[in-house]
């Protein structure tokens, strides 16, 4: 288990290094990320205890961005008299991202694969 | 007795372990308010934590960095848990491979959409232009957006804030909205949440099945490039 932390560590690490040195416009985790598959794909299978830390640690992903979230809080002066511009770009923006792009999706890739 | 109370207070709230384990607590107590609804994506567990903390933090007069000593070790782990996306990924690869001309070209207009959507409406309602240019990359991840926000003359702090609420928007609406419209490939669904709402709506892309959580960490690592592409062009056409 701590030798497949240290396979995502160091997959993060050579990420991060690989963006301050090229300057690619990209956080260190998703190039520690595209490295990981890379990875995977040379094995050809996932080791099933890095597969039981990674469902470990993506099953609550979600709490993971909860203090970046309360955040929020420090900068919510920020919206000021703007919010209701702000506010109401910000939902129909997303709702619309959502349905164009899942459209185009669903449109463009062939035979769908029911959730 | 009030003054045995203080001083187990000052104690406690100068350890990092207090903060931990409010977040946990609440995080807790949001997940079980979401199973109890029927793991309905409106009662989103981030949104109840951020808000329950948010309130104890305000009322206690705790300020962040003293919340975020403790709540860092939570935090770090995204990093982690990013390249872990990588595993779902890899054991979808054959339906990525098989749509992957679809995916690209979804992720290209959504990325589009994101930002020309985000300022055409934030101008239409009257927003400054240093807030239309700081909502601009709202979608993609934060280290991502705030970069871009920076170099396009935004606001890196507005953007946090707007990244974090295009997350959790995206979150709650994702499948639902998708569903009222007749879409359930759960590829389109996943592609979709990442690359309107990034991490946050991965993370609820996870929750729909491993498809869905695969397509939509992939959406965000694509979208993230996207963005970094498109907004100083769109920038530049539009102001």
């Amino acid at each position: 288990m701590v030798g497949f932390f240290i396979v995502l560590l160091l997959c993060q690490l050579a990420g991060e290094v690989i963006v301050i040195a090229s300057g690619a416009p990209l956080p260190g985790p998703v190039i520690g990320m595209a490295l990981l598959f890379i990875g995977l794909l040379v094995k050809g299978s996932v080791p099933p205890t890095l597969g039981e830390l990674s469902n470990g640690l993506l099953s609550h992903l979600s709490l993971l961005f909860v203090p970046a979230g309360v955040g929020v809080m420090l900068h919510a002066e920020l919206l000021g008299n703007e919010i209701l511009p702000i506010a109401v770009s910000l939902v129909i923006s997303t709702l619309v991202t959502l349905v164009i792009t899942a459209w185009i999706m669903q449109r463009f890739a062939g035979r769908g694969v029911d959730q | 007795m009030n003054g045995d109370l203080e001083e187990i207070w000052v104690y406690l709230s100068a350890s990092p372990l207090l903060a931990l384990t409010l977040t946990l607590v609440a995080y807790q107590l949001g997940l079980w308010l979401y199973k109890k609804a029927g793991s309905n994506p409106l009662f989103n567990p981030v949104l109840f934590a951020v808000c329950a903390i948010v309130f104890l933090l305000t009322i206690t007069g705790t300020d962040y960095a003293t919340y975020f000593e403790g709540a860092q070790f939570v935090h770090f782990l995204l990093g982690p848990a990013t390249v872990a996306l990588a595993i779902p990924l890899y054991q979808q690869l054959h339906q990525v491979r098989r749509s992957l001309l679809a995916i690209l070209v979804a992720v290209s207009c959504g990325s589009i959409t994101a930002a020309a959507s985000a300022i055409a409406i934030g101008w239409a309602m009257g927003a400054s232009n240093t807030t239309l240019l700081s909502l601009a990359p709202k979608s993609a991840t934060t280290p991502v957006a705030m970069g871009i926000s920076e170099q396009v003359g935004g606001l890196p702090s507005l953007t946090a804030v707007a990244v974090i609420l295009t997350g959790i928007i995206g979150a709650m609406a994702g499948k639902g909205l998708l569903g009222l419209l007749g879409m359930t490939d759960a590829r389109a669904t996943g592609l979709a949440m990442g690359v309107a709402s990034h991490g946050i709506g991965t993370a609820q892309a996870l929750q729909i099945g491993s498809v869905a959580g695969a397509f939509s960490g992939l959406a965000m690592g694509l979208n993230a490039l996207a963005t970094a592409v498109v907004i100083p062009l769109l920038v530049k056409l539009w102001f």
